[in-house]
Protein backbone atom coordinates (compact mmCIF):
# COMPACT_ATOMS: atom_id res chain seq x y z
CA UNK A 1 0.00 0.00 0.00
CA UNK A 2 1.57 3.41 -0.35
CA UNK A 3 1.10 6.64 0.48
CA UNK A 4 -1.48 7.60 -1.80
CA UNK A 5 -3.54 4.62 -0.86
CA UNK A 6 -2.96 4.94 2.28
CA UNK A 7 -4.71 8.66 2.34
CA UNK A 8 -7.79 7.06 0.89
CA UNK A 9 -8.12 4.65 3.56
CA UNK A 10 -8.22 6.83 6.14
CA UNK A 11 -10.27 9.50 4.42
CA UNK A 12 -12.72 6.53 4.33
CA UNK A 13 -12.51 5.35 7.75
CA UNK A 14 -12.35 8.83 9.35
CA UNK A 15 -15.90 10.71 10.11
CA UNK A 16 -16.89 13.23 8.45
CA UNK A 17 -17.40 16.94 9.98
CA UNK A 18 -20.72 18.05 10.20
CA UNK A 19 -20.01 21.08 8.40
CA UNK A 20 -23.91 22.45 7.53
CA UNK A 21 -24.72 21.95 10.92
CA UNK A 22 -21.88 23.58 12.55
CA UNK A 23 -22.53 27.01 9.82
CA UNK A 24 -26.42 26.51 10.73
CA UNK A 25 -25.35 26.51 14.78
CA UNK A 26 -22.71 29.33 13.88
CA UNK A 27 -24.66 31.27 12.19
CA UNK A 28 -27.53 31.24 14.71
CA UNK A 29 -24.85 31.46 17.34
CA UNK A 30 -23.19 34.50 15.64
CA UNK A 31 -26.45 36.26 14.08
CA UNK A 32 -27.98 35.75 18.27
CA UNK A 33 -24.65 38.02 19.20
CA UNK A 34 -25.49 40.63 16.71
CA UNK A 35 -29.43 40.62 17.91
CA UNK A 36 -28.15 41.33 21.22
CA UNK A 37 -25.51 43.89 20.00
CA UNK A 38 -27.98 46.22 18.14
CA UNK A 39 -30.33 45.96 20.80
CA UNK A 40 -27.81 47.37 23.53
CA UNK A 41 -27.02 49.85 20.92
CA UNK A 42 -30.81 50.94 20.75
CA UNK A 43 -31.08 51.12 24.36
CA UNK A 44 -28.00 52.91 24.43
CA UNK A 45 -29.08 55.61 22.04
CA UNK A 46 -32.92 55.77 23.60
CA UNK A 47 -32.02 55.79 26.77
CA UNK A 48 -28.65 57.28 27.68
CA UNK A 49 -28.93 59.67 24.63
CA UNK A 50 -25.55 58.68 23.07
CA UNK A 51 -25.16 59.16 19.49
CA UNK A 52 -25.18 55.83 17.16
CA UNK A 53 -21.13 55.73 16.85
CA UNK A 54 -21.18 56.57 20.64
CA UNK A 55 -23.44 53.31 21.22
CA UNK A 56 -21.32 50.82 18.68
CA UNK A 57 -17.93 52.20 20.73
CA UNK A 58 -20.01 51.18 24.46
CA UNK A 59 -21.41 48.24 22.74
CA UNK A 60 -17.42 47.14 21.50
CA UNK A 61 -16.88 47.86 25.25
CA UNK A 62 -19.58 46.06 26.53
CA UNK A 63 -18.82 42.48 24.80
CA UNK A 64 -15.24 42.58 25.48
CA UNK A 65 -15.97 43.24 28.89
CA UNK A 66 -18.26 40.40 29.05
CA UNK A 67 -15.89 37.88 26.93
CA UNK A 68 -12.67 38.25 29.24
CA UNK A 69 -14.59 37.75 32.14
CA UNK A 70 -16.50 34.48 31.01
CA UNK A 71 -13.05 33.51 29.58
CA UNK A 72 -11.41 34.45 32.79
CA UNK A 73 -13.72 31.84 35.09
CA UNK A 74 -13.55 29.47 32.81
CA UNK A 75 -16.81 29.40 30.82
CA UNK A 76 -15.88 31.10 27.64
CA UNK A 77 -13.75 28.08 26.00
CA UNK A 78 -17.24 25.30 26.61
CA UNK A 79 -19.27 27.90 24.83
CA UNK A 80 -16.28 28.20 21.89
CA UNK A 81 -16.41 24.08 21.57
CA UNK A 82 -20.15 24.00 21.60
CA UNK A 83 -20.97 27.17 19.16
CA UNK A 84 -17.51 27.10 17.48
CA UNK A 85 -17.33 30.02 15.00
CA UNK A 86 -20.74 31.79 15.99
CA UNK A 87 -18.31 32.91 18.64
CA UNK A 88 -14.91 33.53 17.55
CA UNK A 89 -15.93 35.27 14.58
CA UNK A 90 -17.32 38.22 16.46
CA UNK A 91 -15.43 40.51 18.81
CA UNK A 92 -16.31 38.19 21.59
CA UNK A 93 -13.90 35.74 19.84
CA UNK A 94 -10.79 38.20 19.37
CA UNK A 95 -11.20 39.34 22.95
CA UNK A 96 -11.67 35.83 23.82
CA UNK A 97 -8.06 35.01 22.07
CA UNK A 98 -6.10 37.58 23.69
CA UNK A 99 -7.82 37.03 27.04
CA UNK A 100 -6.84 32.65 26.78
CA UNK A 101 -3.47 33.78 25.76
CA UNK A 102 -2.87 35.79 28.30
CA UNK A 103 -4.02 33.99 31.20
CA UNK A 104 -1.79 30.80 29.93
CA UNK A 105 1.16 32.48 29.78
CA UNK A 106 0.98 35.14 33.22
CA UNK A 107 2.91 32.45 34.87
CA UNK A 108 5.62 32.46 32.42
CA UNK A 109 6.66 36.42 33.23
CA UNK A 110 5.30 39.96 32.45
CA UNK A 111 7.98 40.55 29.25
CA UNK A 112 9.07 36.64 28.24
CA UNK A 113 5.33 35.11 28.68
CA UNK A 114 2.14 37.91 28.90
CA UNK A 115 3.91 40.78 26.59
CA UNK A 116 5.45 38.18 24.08
CA UNK A 117 2.64 35.61 23.44
CA UNK A 118 -0.93 37.75 24.23
CA UNK A 119 -1.35 38.44 20.76
CA UNK A 120 -0.46 34.63 19.78
CA UNK A 121 -3.95 34.21 17.89
CA UNK A 122 -5.12 37.90 17.25
CA UNK A 123 -1.79 39.21 16.03
CA UNK A 124 -2.87 37.42 12.57
CA UNK A 125 -6.21 39.13 12.59
CA UNK A 126 -4.16 42.21 13.50
CA UNK A 127 -1.81 42.31 11.07
CA UNK A 128 -4.09 40.93 7.95
CA UNK A 129 -6.94 43.39 9.32
CA UNK A 130 -4.62 46.43 8.81
CA UNK A 131 -2.80 45.02 5.54
CA UNK A 132 -6.66 44.52 3.75
CA UNK A 133 -8.26 48.01 5.51
CA UNK A 134 -4.73 49.79 3.58
CA UNK A 135 -5.73 48.13 -0.04
CA UNK A 136 -9.60 48.79 0.18
CA UNK A 137 -8.94 52.29 1.26
CA UNK A 138 -6.54 52.05 -2.42
CA UNK A 139 -9.50 50.38 -3.95
CA UNK A 140 -11.80 53.04 -2.76
CA UNK A 141 -9.67 56.22 -3.58
CA UNK A 142 -9.25 54.73 -7.10
CA UNK A 143 -12.76 54.69 -7.73
CA UNK A 144 -14.02 57.50 -5.82
CA UNK A 145 -11.03 59.64 -5.49
CA UNK B 1 17.35 -7.29 14.22
CA UNK B 2 14.99 -5.32 15.84
CA UNK B 3 13.57 -7.67 18.11
CA UNK B 4 15.07 -9.08 21.67
CA UNK B 5 14.27 -12.18 23.81
CA UNK B 6 14.51 -11.68 27.90
CA UNK B 7 14.77 -14.90 30.24
CA UNK B 8 15.10 -13.24 33.40
CA UNK B 9 13.13 -9.73 33.62
CA UNK B 10 9.94 -9.48 35.49
CA UNK B 11 8.00 -6.22 36.30
CA UNK B 12 7.12 -6.38 40.21
CA UNK B 13 4.96 -3.68 41.01
CA UNK B 14 3.65 -0.22 39.50
CA UNK B 15 2.05 2.81 41.29
CA UNK B 16 -0.23 5.00 39.23
CA UNK B 17 -2.03 8.27 39.27
CA UNK B 18 -4.99 10.18 37.61
CA UNK B 19 -6.45 13.23 37.20
CA UNK B 20 -10.07 13.98 37.89
CA UNK B 21 -11.56 12.64 34.35
CA UNK B 22 -9.73 9.65 34.13
CA UNK B 23 -10.70 8.63 38.00
CA UNK B 24 -14.53 8.57 36.54
CA UNK B 25 -13.55 6.59 33.49
CA UNK B 26 -13.78 3.00 33.09
CA UNK B 27 -10.72 2.42 35.53
CA UNK B 28 -10.37 -0.29 38.48
CA UNK B 29 -7.90 -0.35 41.01
CA UNK B 30 -6.67 3.49 40.92
CA UNK B 31 -3.30 4.21 43.51
CA UNK B 32 -4.02 7.63 43.62
CA UNK B 33 -6.48 10.24 42.08
CA UNK B 34 -5.86 14.21 41.87
CA UNK B 35 -8.55 16.38 42.76
CA UNK B 36 -7.21 19.18 40.41
CA UNK B 37 -4.92 19.34 36.99
CA UNK B 38 -2.32 21.67 39.61
CA UNK B 39 -2.04 18.96 42.34
CA UNK B 40 -0.42 21.62 44.93
CA UNK B 41 1.93 23.32 42.73
CA UNK B 42 1.52 26.87 40.85
CA UNK B 43 1.76 25.49 37.27
CA UNK B 44 0.75 22.51 35.51
CA UNK B 45 4.20 22.00 34.29
CA UNK B 46 5.47 21.81 37.95
CA UNK B 47 2.27 19.68 38.99
CA UNK B 48 2.77 17.28 36.24
CA UNK B 49 6.77 16.38 37.66
CA UNK B 50 5.17 16.24 40.92
CA UNK B 51 2.94 13.49 39.93
CA UNK B 52 5.87 11.87 38.90
CA UNK B 53 7.91 12.15 41.55
CA UNK B 54 5.03 11.17 43.65
CA UNK B 55 4.49 7.88 41.91
CA UNK B 56 7.99 6.87 42.33
CA UNK B 57 8.56 7.69 45.65
CA UNK B 58 5.11 5.99 46.53
CA UNK B 59 6.21 2.73 44.71
CA UNK B 60 9.46 2.59 46.69
CA UNK B 61 7.63 3.05 50.18
CA UNK B 62 5.28 0.36 49.16
CA UNK B 63 8.08 -2.10 48.37
CA UNK B 64 10.27 -1.13 51.19
CA UNK B 65 13.40 -0.17 49.03
CA UNK B 66 15.50 2.71 49.66
CA UNK B 67 16.85 4.82 46.76
CA UNK B 68 20.58 2.97 46.80
CA UNK B 69 18.34 -0.41 46.14
CA UNK B 70 17.95 1.16 42.93
CA UNK B 71 20.38 1.33 40.44
CA UNK B 72 18.26 3.95 37.38
CA UNK B 73 15.34 5.28 36.02
CA UNK B 74 14.55 4.80 32.74
CA UNK B 75 11.83 7.48 31.78
CA UNK B 76 10.39 10.63 29.49
CA UNK B 77 7.26 12.49 29.21
CA UNK B 78 5.94 14.78 26.45
CA UNK B 79 7.36 18.12 27.44
CA UNK B 80 10.35 20.04 25.49
CA UNK B 81 13.68 18.39 26.69
CA UNK B 82 11.47 16.23 28.77
CA UNK B 83 11.61 18.88 31.16
CA UNK B 84 8.97 16.96 33.67
CA UNK B 85 10.99 14.02 34.12
CA UNK B 86 14.57 15.75 34.51
CA UNK B 87 12.47 18.03 37.04
CA UNK B 88 10.65 14.76 39.22
CA UNK B 89 14.78 13.46 39.37
CA UNK B 90 15.89 16.47 41.44
CA UNK B 91 15.51 15.14 44.95
CA UNK B 92 15.51 11.33 43.72
CA UNK B 93 19.79 9.85 44.08
CA UNK B 94 19.50 7.57 41.21
CA UNK B 95 20.88 7.78 37.56
CA UNK B 96 18.54 8.96 35.48
CA UNK B 97 18.88 8.01 31.33
CA UNK B 98 16.05 9.95 29.73
CA UNK B 99 14.62 8.98 26.59
CA UNK B 100 11.50 10.22 24.34
CA UNK B 101 9.59 8.27 21.92
CA UNK B 102 6.23 11.00 22.54
CA UNK B 103 3.65 8.37 23.31
CA UNK B 104 5.46 5.44 22.75
CA UNK B 105 7.88 5.91 26.23
CA UNK B 106 6.81 3.45 28.21
CA UNK B 107 7.77 0.45 25.93
CA UNK B 108 10.59 2.26 25.27
CA UNK B 109 11.48 2.05 28.47
CA UNK B 110 11.00 -0.90 29.35
CA UNK B 111 13.04 -2.28 26.98
CA UNK B 112 15.81 -0.36 27.93
CA UNK B 113 15.18 -1.25 31.52
CA UNK B 114 15.06 -4.77 30.46
CA UNK B 115 18.14 -4.89 28.49
CA UNK B 116 20.31 -3.75 31.77
CA UNK B 117 18.65 -6.14 33.62
CA UNK B 118 19.07 -9.08 31.10
CA UNK B 119 22.51 -8.19 30.57
CA UNK B 120 23.25 -8.11 34.68
CA UNK B 121 24.35 -4.70 34.50
CA UNK B 122 22.20 -3.36 37.05
CA UNK B 123 19.89 -5.58 39.34
CA UNK B 124 16.76 -2.87 39.91
CA UNK B 125 15.27 -0.29 37.48
CA UNK B 126 12.03 2.38 37.80
CA UNK B 127 10.46 3.12 34.76
CA UNK B 128 8.81 6.52 34.58
CA UNK B 129 6.78 8.14 32.40
CA UNK B 130 3.13 10.75 32.53
CA UNK B 131 1.33 12.89 30.33
CA UNK B 132 -0.93 15.69 31.48
CA UNK B 133 -3.49 17.42 29.42
CA UNK B 134 -3.21 20.92 29.93
CA UNK B 135 0.76 21.20 29.65
CA UNK B 136 0.39 19.22 26.21
CA UNK B 137 -2.38 21.59 25.53
CA UNK B 138 -0.31 24.49 25.96
CA UNK B 139 2.94 22.47 24.36
CA UNK B 140 1.08 21.24 21.01
CA UNK B 141 -1.89 23.13 20.60
CA UNK B 142 -3.93 26.47 21.80
CA UNK B 143 -4.23 27.79 24.78
CA UNK B 144 -5.82 25.92 27.42
CA UNK B 145 -8.68 28.79 27.91
CA UNK B 146 -9.48 28.85 24.46
CA UNK B 147 -11.12 25.90 23.63
CA UNK B 148 -10.74 25.35 20.19
CA UNK B 149 -12.98 23.62 17.66
CA UNK B 150 -11.49 19.97 16.85
CA UNK B 151 -12.24 17.43 14.50
CA UNK B 152 -13.85 14.14 15.50
CA UNK B 153 -10.71 12.55 15.12
CA UNK B 154 -8.44 14.52 17.54
CA UNK B 155 -7.53 12.87 20.89
CA UNK B 156 -7.76 13.90 24.44
CA UNK B 157 -4.01 13.76 25.83
CA UNK B 158 -4.88 11.65 29.54
CA UNK B 159 -3.41 12.97 32.93
CA UNK B 160 -1.85 10.29 34.84
CA UNK B 161 1.77 8.90 36.00
CA UNK B 162 3.09 5.88 36.03
CA UNK B 163 6.17 4.04 37.68
CA UNK B 164 7.14 0.51 37.13
CA UNK B 165 9.08 -1.75 39.34
CA UNK B 166 11.77 -3.63 37.37
CA UNK B 167 14.47 -6.88 38.23
CA UNK B 168 15.31 -9.98 37.83
CA UNK B 169 13.48 -11.41 41.04
CA UNK B 170 10.22 -13.45 39.63
CA UNK B 171 7.41 -10.86 39.77
CA UNK B 172 4.01 -10.53 38.76
CA UNK B 173 4.68 -9.97 35.01
CA UNK B 174 7.43 -11.09 32.72
CA UNK B 175 9.08 -9.16 30.24
CA UNK B 176 9.34 -11.98 27.73
CA UNK B 177 10.28 -10.25 24.24
CA UNK B 178 10.36 -6.60 22.41
CA UNK B 179 10.61 -5.37 19.12
CA UNK B 180 12.15 -2.12 18.88
CA UNK B 181 10.27 -0.02 15.95
CA UNK B 182 11.46 1.87 12.43
CA UNK B 183 10.45 5.84 11.81
CA UNK B 184 6.99 5.39 9.47
CA UNK B 185 5.54 7.91 7.81
CA UNK B 186 2.65 7.66 5.00
CA UNK B 187 1.74 11.19 4.12
CA UNK B 188 -0.55 12.56 6.87
CA UNK B 189 0.07 16.05 7.88
CA UNK B 190 -2.99 16.33 10.29
CA UNK B 191 -1.67 16.82 13.75
CA UNK B 192 -5.64 16.52 14.69
CA UNK B 193 -5.49 13.01 12.78
CA UNK B 194 -2.50 11.30 15.41
CA UNK B 195 -4.45 7.59 15.01
CA UNK B 196 -3.90 7.92 11.68
CA UNK B 197 -0.26 9.28 11.40
CA UNK B 198 0.54 6.04 13.86
CA UNK B 199 -1.05 3.20 12.93
CA UNK B 200 1.21 2.56 9.90
CA UNK B 201 4.08 2.50 12.27
CA UNK B 202 2.05 0.12 14.81
CA UNK B 203 1.15 -2.04 12.10
CA UNK B 204 5.04 -2.27 11.13
CA UNK B 205 6.24 -3.35 14.55
CA UNK B 206 3.65 -6.11 14.91
CA UNK B 207 4.92 -7.61 11.89
CA UNK B 208 8.36 -7.13 12.61
CA UNK B 209 7.71 -8.57 15.92
CA UNK B 210 5.79 -11.79 14.85
CA UNK B 211 8.11 -12.06 11.69
CA UNK B 212 11.24 -11.98 14.15
CA UNK B 213 10.31 -14.53 16.49
CA UNK B 214 8.37 -16.61 13.66
CA UNK B 215 4.92 -16.80 15.82
CA UNK B 216 1.01 -16.61 14.42
CA UNK B 217 -1.14 -14.10 15.48
CA UNK B 218 -3.20 -15.93 17.98
CA UNK B 219 0.23 -16.44 19.90
CA UNK B 220 -1.13 -13.68 21.63
CA UNK B 221 -4.39 -13.55 24.42
CA UNK B 222 -4.38 -9.98 23.76
CA UNK B 223 -2.86 -7.15 21.22
CA UNK B 224 -2.83 -3.71 23.01
CA UNK B 225 -1.68 -1.14 20.95
CA UNK B 226 -1.19 2.53 22.77
CA UNK B 227 -3.19 5.70 21.63
CA UNK B 228 -4.58 4.95 18.41
CA UNK B 229 -7.92 6.26 19.24
CA UNK B 230 -11.20 4.84 18.31
CA UNK B 231 -10.66 5.90 14.61
CA UNK B 232 -7.22 5.31 14.39
CA UNK B 233 -7.71 1.33 15.60
CA UNK B 234 -10.17 1.19 12.69
CA UNK B 235 -7.32 2.18 10.23
CA UNK B 236 -4.94 0.16 12.39
CA UNK B 237 -6.74 -3.10 11.72
CA UNK B 238 -7.83 -2.41 7.99
CA UNK B 239 -4.39 -1.23 6.86
CA UNK B 240 -3.09 -5.01 9.25
CA UNK B 241 -5.18 -6.52 6.86
CA UNK B 242 -4.80 -4.90 3.42
CA UNK B 243 -0.56 -4.53 3.64
CA UNK B 244 0.49 -7.21 5.91
CA UNK B 245 -3.04 -9.68 5.61
CA UNK B 246 -3.19 -10.12 9.13
CA UNK B 247 -6.30 -10.76 10.68
CA UNK B 248 -6.08 -8.84 14.14
CA UNK B 249 -8.84 -10.35 16.15
CA UNK B 250 -7.85 -10.13 19.84
CA UNK B 251 -7.02 -6.68 19.76
CA UNK B 252 -8.16 -3.82 22.29
CA UNK B 253 -6.83 0.27 21.99
CA UNK B 254 -5.71 1.63 25.01
CA UNK B 255 -7.06 5.47 24.01
CA UNK B 256 -9.90 3.93 22.80
CA UNK B 257 -10.24 1.92 25.99
CA UNK B 258 -9.33 4.80 28.86
CA UNK B 259 -12.57 7.15 28.65
CA UNK B 260 -16.38 6.68 28.63
CA UNK B 261 -17.61 7.96 25.34
CA UNK B 262 -18.06 11.73 24.83
CA UNK B 263 -17.91 15.01 23.03
CA UNK B 264 -15.12 16.65 24.98
CA UNK B 265 -12.60 12.97 24.10
CA UNK B 266 -13.30 12.55 20.39
CA UNK B 267 -12.23 9.90 18.99
CA UNK B 268 -10.16 9.12 22.98
CA UNK B 269 -7.31 9.14 25.12
CA UNK B 270 -3.72 9.28 24.40
CA UNK B 271 -0.58 10.40 26.20
CA UNK B 272 2.33 8.49 27.21
CA UNK B 273 0.54 7.62 30.73
CA UNK B 274 -2.17 6.48 28.33
CA UNK B 275 -1.15 2.82 27.63
CA UNK B 276 0.43 1.57 31.36
CA UNK B 277 -2.68 3.54 32.52
CA UNK B 278 -4.94 0.84 30.24
CA UNK B 279 -2.85 -2.11 30.83
CA UNK B 280 -2.37 -1.74 34.38
CA UNK B 281 -5.76 -0.44 35.91
CA UNK B 282 -8.11 -2.12 33.10
CA UNK B 283 -6.34 -5.02 31.42
CA UNK B 284 -4.63 -7.07 34.31
CA UNK B 285 -7.49 -6.72 36.92
CA UNK B 286 -9.88 -8.58 34.50
CA UNK B 287 -7.37 -11.22 34.57
CA UNK B 288 -8.42 -12.81 31.62
CA UNK B 289 -5.30 -12.67 29.15
CA UNK B 290 -2.40 -14.33 30.13
CA UNK B 291 -0.21 -13.51 26.71
CA UNK B 292 -0.06 -9.64 26.08
CA UNK B 293 1.30 -8.08 23.12
CA UNK B 294 1.58 -3.99 23.97
CA UNK B 295 2.24 -1.48 21.32
CA UNK B 296 3.16 2.05 22.22
CA UNK B 297 2.41 4.24 19.70
CA UNK B 298 4.25 7.68 18.97
CA UNK B 299 3.63 10.63 16.86
CA UNK B 300 7.11 12.35 16.25
CA UNK B 301 6.38 15.87 15.63
CA UNK B 302 6.92 19.18 16.90
CA UNK B 303 4.61 22.11 16.32
CA UNK B 304 7.55 23.88 14.08
CA UNK B 305 7.93 20.80 11.41
CA UNK B 306 3.87 20.80 11.55
CA UNK B 307 3.59 24.28 10.69
CA UNK B 308 6.10 23.72 7.83
CA UNK B 309 3.87 21.46 6.28
CA UNK B 310 5.89 18.43 6.83
CA UNK B 311 4.41 15.09 7.06
CA UNK B 312 4.66 13.63 10.40
CA UNK B 313 6.44 10.51 11.20
CA UNK B 314 5.87 7.84 14.11
CA UNK B 315 7.08 5.22 15.89
CA UNK B 316 6.01 1.85 17.77
CA UNK B 317 7.62 -0.31 20.37
CA UNK B 318 6.58 -3.71 20.99
CA UNK B 319 6.67 -5.57 24.58
CA UNK B 320 5.45 -8.86 24.45
CA UNK B 321 4.29 -9.35 28.65
CA UNK B 322 3.48 -12.72 30.51
CA UNK B 323 1.11 -12.64 33.45
CA UNK B 324 2.59 -14.99 35.76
Amino acid sequence: MNKDEYQKLVKSLSPKEPKLRNAGVAFLVGGSVGFIGEVIVNILMESFGLSRVDSCAWLAFILILFATFMTAIGKFDNWVAKCKCGLIIPTTGFAHSVQSAALDYKKDGLVTGIGANIFKLAGSVILYGIVSAFFLILIKVALYG
Amino acid sequence: MASLKFNNVYLNDWFTITGPLESNSRLKKLDLVMDDYYYGEKTFEKAEAKMQSVVMQRLLERNKLKYENVDIIVGGDLLDQITATNYACINMPISLLGIYSACATFPESLIVSSMFIENKDIKRALSITSSHNLTAERQFRYPIEYGSPKPHTSTFTGTASISTLMSKETGKIKIESATIGKVTEMGIKDANNLGAVMAPAAARTLYEHLTDLKRDINYYDLILTGDLGCIGSNIFKEYVLRKYNLKVKKYLDAGCELYVKSEEVYSGGSGPACLPLVLFNKILPLGKYKKILIIGTGALHSKTFVNQKNPIPAIAHAVSLEVM
